[in-house]
């Protein structure tokens, strides 16, 4: 790689796969053939596969690849494959490809390594059988694994009963080979691992030895506590070593200590080790070929203020290679790490775009129906099975066929052409595909309708490969009948289809985002740094949010620097508009083109966006418990930074401190971990350490959840005898003012589990980890722009994983605390996610809406409101005519879920495509013979 | 999952895809058990796994639990209906449950063999509710659009006392032909075309076609009172076509009063 950012050349090697990709279907006739099995790395080496094979049954591209233990790779013998391949995609002399690209922009999303304790031997990991790694156990628990899903232990292929889980295995650790910082993830892969294991064999005991349960990531509480509760699930905290191997069994006994029974050796079936996450083996290398300097734990080195740009400018990074993140931050950074491209590059956006013509649509509404039906063998997968030629011929006598005939591929670009041809050739107005799912190719062999001339939503798939073929493939003749049968279903819905047309909406480029804290301003920025206007809001008279009651991070950020700079930038771009002092009074519109009425220090305007930014915020939780609001040594977490900031002699001067965790979190009405508070904690009493040595500083605590890099800043402060003493929710500490030596002193009075006694510490100060709670306006933001909120009222994104930066509203998105609480970093990694997926909408001058949405034929419609209530986008409203109210739809917002039409006792309204008629006519279909 | 992972099941099961199995209606299950069809399955996403928020799997619970209690109630073995949950990865799930329910319906037979009835008396039947269904959706549907928290309360949301009454109070609306002046407002209102008639003309009702939705009776002007519920007792047949015609007797009064 040479060059600079907007500029660089990047050389490329492609490992040959010996297989030509457009030619191989996928059928694994090849692997069935091929002699040479080898462990599958896939399934953790657990199971075995071939010299060729398809990488994972989900695979991308879903096609074989021969790798190095291939007998005609190693010594030029065998060559089976070539001879059984039917499609001629076997060539064992591909060579490998070089290739050059020039690229304004490169993203490094490289990922993680499980750590591997087979190098030390860790807990015998290697040397006992029924030891495993979670990575193995995961791999166990699968579907595609290399049992089918059963849990069988390795020794003997039995079902364990009692599974030990022991954490943070090569992580938390400074001995060598081991890894100082928290993986962050296992906690929660355990207990997913634990309730995945019981729903496979409800009688398994579940053992989990941890230091700290670290649900810290949003609804984790929540999950833990579904965890712990199954029965015969234990977790115990508690340092363990590995006693034997029982030589009969192959069990494995765990010695472990517990301040309540002391120290106890326990036999278990099977023993799974939560490995951490490591820097990715390539990182080194990574790093030297693009000039990338990596930080102390071997991962990228990133900007705290930017955590998605690394140390060369156009050089991004996302995902765990910026240190371990799970799934929904890994998310956020990719969606971010694409609005910093896009940041660079807009001067050129869409240079490189064609716009695609198709030709004008046939008007097929006073055609007498002609169905084309289309059987597609799909190489041998269907073909082998389902006598396709058989199919063809009883499909050319179904109503209204005017067309049948069969295909080797029909995805294949020759056959697709086919398709169009025939359509025009035989007048066709209906097309059947009896081929495999639509989950993949519906919408390729929609465009080949369009590219027929005819209407997209005149097609319809019988899937004869997932639902026929691949699942009763020794069943030939009922696998045949099945296929004719829905070969005839479709046909007869086919008949039913109706021409839809996508509504392409303009959109309104422009963008508002609702909050002016950090992740707001940086969304906002990244927006306007690619040429769109932005509408900035906020509620106080002055920008910033809570960060501006923040002095630094835990690793040293000073966040009023960076704060006030943030601020200025906002200011100056010309592209964004700051609203301060604004109350949103009323919000209308719909993607692309949302109205929004504000009152501000500006006076009242309307703003009209096409996109829309819950950045909002969080706040601090004001506590009503430990004296707080009586006594004035009592502080929160944030109080306490900024009165070292201020230097209060009083407070720098103390000889005992208190901090208690958890304050308002992690309890009943309030069910989630607040994330940050162990790191504030962290971050403050270090600083007390730094300006005064001699103070004593106690960290009263459940769990300490300083996850990640944080857990080196965690162990200085152990260091430096800052001390950590343990509670339990039910024995929580108590606090009474009292006298000792002659000065006024706050008692705090709590059980020590270790020492088996009440301690009692009397504390000049009292500082309160008070939990961060959803914003208070969180409910009207919630009203005014129809996005939901989770059960602790914080802002409820489409999907935890998949998007999680979006609301299930179209054209809504969320960033920063709003979403959960999150440390600075966090917020700003999940701003520019959220530009990202702005930007996705912004830069289009359209967008295109589903034909397959809901209507009303309003002379059947009695005014009942049955749909109102059932459709959860409020896409449905009343509208008054001569003839009472009727109902009327909004396509934009309907989503096309078919639950009105369902509720509907009239069938006044119906899903396109999915109609009353439709569906019954295969009903209708299926009971014929 | 079960087609990518080539796991085999019964050859037995059809399958109609729809985008959500909240899209599922009481006449597609209640039409194929008409067609002859020995069992239906209706497979959702997990409960609470919603991938958007519309939690349809929730509206395709009730509807089942409501159509056991009316298959209960009309002599059909609730056991050929039902419904279950999982998720696309749920592969060998889904071939367990298939598996296991044609096994079972196998044992049950074709319609009438295992049921309170014979097949036809449970084809007369079907046909029957099949023609109620608008009004049963009309009744039942805050129950129908209930998100139910936990699985006790499955068994309960729908009881065979309240399917018997609903059943029992089943009214038909009748328009007396000596009450109807043929105003028209019935006849325009009725959602499903169902009156019968024009200007001049008493308006019948023609019951096959009635959804039993009260529409009428709710608009018929209160001075008229024409339209009456008939519960218990034969609907009285309809009046001959030549005996419809209304003569006005005020005609002009009439005009001016406009």
């Amino acid at each position: 790689m040479e060059g600079e950012a907007g500029d660089f050349n990047v050389t490329l090697t492609t490992k040959p796969r010996y297989i030509v990709e457009d030619r191989c279907t996928g059928c694994t006739t090849c692997v069935e053939y091929c002699p040479v099995q080898v462990p599958d790395p896939y399934n953790q080496d657990l199971s075995s596969n071939k010299a060729v094979h398809i990488y994972f049954s989900q695979a991308v591209p879903l096609v074989t690849y021969i790798d190095e233990s291939c007998l005609y790779l190693k010594e030029k013998k065998c060559r089976i494959c070539e001879g059984v391949c039917q499609h001629d995609a076997i060539d064992l002399h591909q060579e490998p490809e070089k290739m050059e690209i020039n690229v304004g922009a490169i993203v490094l999303s490289p990922g993680y390594e499980t750590f591997d304790p087979g190098l030390r031997g860790d807990y015998g990991y290697g040397t006992i059988e029924n030891v495993v790694t979670s990575m193995d156990f995961e791999r166990l628990l699968c579907a595609t694994g290399p049992h089918e899903g059963e849990v069988l232990r390795p020794s003997d292929q039995q079902h364990p009963k009692k599974i030990a889980w022991i954490q943070c295995v090569g992580s938390r650790q400074v001995v060598p080979g081991g890894n100082s910082y928290c993986s962050g993830v296992c906690c929660a892969y355990t207990q997913k691992q634990v309730i995945l294991a019981k729903d496979h064999d409800p009688g398994i005991e579940a053992t989990i030895f941890h230091n700290d349960i670290r649900a810290f990531g949003k609804d984790f509480e929540r999950f833990y506590h579904r965890a712990e509760s199954l029965p015969g699930v234990r977790f115990i905290r508690s340092y363990v070593s590995l006693g034997k191997e029982i030589p009969e069994s192959k069990n494995v006994t765990i010695r472990y200590d517990t301040a309540e029974d002391g120290v106890n050796e326990e036999e278990f079936d099977l023993v799974v080790l939560s490995v951490g996450l490591n820097p990715p083996d390539s990182a080194e290398k990574l790093a030297a070929m693009y000039g990338i300097e990596l930080d102390a734990h071997g991962f990228c080195k990133t900007n705290p203020i930017n955590p998605i740009e690394t140390t060369r400018p156009g050089i991004f990074v996302s995902g765990a290679f910026q240190g371990p993140l799970d799934i929904p931050e890994s998310v956020f950074t990719a969606s971010g790490a694409g609005s910093q491209c896009g940041e660079l590059l807009n001067y050129r956006r869409g240079k490189l775009t064609e716009e695609r013509v198709y030709p004008d649509e046939r008007d097929a509404s006073g055609e007498e129906l002609r169905v084309g039906v289309f059987v597609c063998h799909c190489g041998a997968n269907i073909g082998r099975v389902v006598n396709v030629p058989d199919t063809v011929e009883y499909a050319k006598t179904l109503p209204n066929v005017a067309h049948a005939q069969e295909q080797l591929f029909s995805c294949a670009t020759n056959c697709a052409k086919e398709i169009t041809d025939m359509i025009e050739e035989k007048g066709l107005n209906r097309v059947v595909l009896s081929a495999c799912s639509p989950r993949t190719l519906e919408p390729l062999f929609r465009d080949t309708l369009r590219e027929a001339g005819i209407n997209q939503y005149f097609f319809e798939m019988a899937n004869i490969r997932e639902h026929c073929s691949w699942v009763h493939s020794k069943e030939m003749e009922d696998a045949t009948e099945k296929a004719k049968d829905i070969t005839r279903m479709s046909v007869a819905r086919a008949c039913h289809l109706e021409p839809l047309q996508e509504i392409d909406l303009p959109v309104n480029k422009t963008a508002l985002v609702v909050g002016g804290g950090i992740a707001g301003m940086t969304c906002a920025l990244s927006i306007a740094n690619q040429g769109h206007d932005v509408s900035l809001l906020e509620k106080e008279t002055d920008l910033g949010g809570v960060a501006r009651r923040i002095q630094y991070t835990l690793d040293g950020l000073d966040v009023q620097a960076y704060l006030h700079e943030l601020v200025r930038e906002v200011y100056q771009h010309p592209l964004v508009h700051v609203y301060t002092g604004a109350v949103i009074t009323e919000a209308t519109g719909y993607i692309g083109n949302f109205i929004t009425r504000v009152q501000s220090e500006r006076g009242a305007a309307e703003i009209k966006h096409g996109a829309t930014v819950i950045a909002s915020g969080a706040d601090e939780y004001k506590p009503t418990e430990y004296l707080y609001g009586e006594d004035d040594r009592v502080l929160t977490q944030l109080e306490l930074g900024e009165q070292i900031a201020n230097g209060e002699e009083k407070l720098i001067n103390a000889q005992n401190l208190v901090m208690i965790q958890c304050v308002g979190c992690r309890q009943e009405d309030r069910d989630y971990c607040a994330r940050v508070c162990c790191s504030h904690a962290i971050k403050n009493a270090l600083k007390l350490k730094e300006i005064n040595p001699q103070m004593d500083i106690y960290i009263l605590f459940r769990d300490m959840r300083t996850y990640g890099f944080s857990e080196d800043y965690y162990r200085e402060a152990s260091n430096k005898e800052v001390k950590f003493i343990r509670y339990e929710p039910d024995e929580k500490p108590e606090v009474e003012p009292t006298q000792a030596e002659g000065r006024p002193v706050l008692r705090v009075s709590l059980p020590d589990y270790i020492l088996g006694r009440k301690l009692a510490i009397d504390a000049d100060y009292l500082v309160l980890s008070a939990a961060v709670i959803p914003a208070a306006g969180n409910k009207n933001l919630s009203r005014l722009f129809k996005i939901s909120l989770g059960p602790d009222e914080f802002f409820k994104e489409a999907h935890v994983k998949l998007r999680p930066v979006d609301f299930a509203a179209d054209g809504v998105f969320l960033c920063g605390t709003a979403h959960y609480p999150k440390h600075i970093p966090e917020a700003i990694n999940q701003a520019h996610g959220a530009a990202g997926r702005v930007l996705t909408l912004l830069s289009h001058d359209t967008v295109t809406v589903s034909g397959s949405v809901c209507d009303v034929v309003t002379s059947k419609c009695m005014g009942c409101g049955s749909c109102i209530s059932a459709c959860t986008y409020d896409a449905i409203e009343f509208r008054k005519t001569r003839d009472g109210k009727k109902a009327v739809v909004n396509p934009v917002l309907c989503k096309g879920d078919g639950l009105c039409n369902a509720k509907c006792p009239t069938g006044a309204i119906f899903l396109k495509h999915f109609t009353d008629q439709d569906i019954l006519s295969q009903i209708d279909a299926a009971a014929e013979e | 999952m079960a087609g990518v992972s080539r796991l085999q099941y019964t050859t037995d099961i059809r399958m109609i895809r729809g985008m959500c199995s909240g899209r599922v209606d009481l006449e597609f299950v209640f039409r194929a058990f008409a067609n002859g069809m020995d069992g239906v399955f209706i497979g959702g996403c997990r409960l609470n796994e919603c991938n958007y928020i519309t939690h349809g799997n929730y509206d395709a619970l009730n509807m089942v639990l409501l159509s056991k209690q009316i298959m209960a109630h009309i002599g059909l073995n609730p056991a050929r209906l039902r419904i279950d949950f999982m998720s696309s990865g749920d592969g060998i799930l889904f071939t367990d449950v298939v598996d296991e329910f044609t096994r079972q319906v196998r044992e049950l037979g074709p319609l009438g063999q295992s049921d309170g009835k014979d097949k036809d008396g449970i084809q007369a039947s079907l046909e029957d509710v099949r023609k109620l269904i608008p009004y049963i959706k009309l009744e039942k549907r805050e129950k129908l659009a209930s998100r139910l928290e936990n699985e006790e309360e499955y068994d309960g949301l729908f009881s065979p006392d309240e399917i018997e009454t609903l059943f029992s109070d089943v009214v038909s609306y009748y328009i007396d032909p000596g009450k109807c002046q043929a105003c028209m407002i019935c006849f325009r209102k009725c959602p499903v075309e169902a009156i019968i008639g024009g200007k001049n003309r008493i308006h019948v009702i023609d019951q096959d076609i009635c959804i039993k939705c009260g529409t009428c009776y709710d608009v018929c002007p209160p001075k008229f009172g024409a339209v009456r519920e008939i519960s218990g007792e034969p609907v009285p047949a309809l009046i001959a076509e030549e005996q419809r015609i209304i003569v006005r007797k005020r005609r002009k009064g009439v005009a001016v009063k406009k």
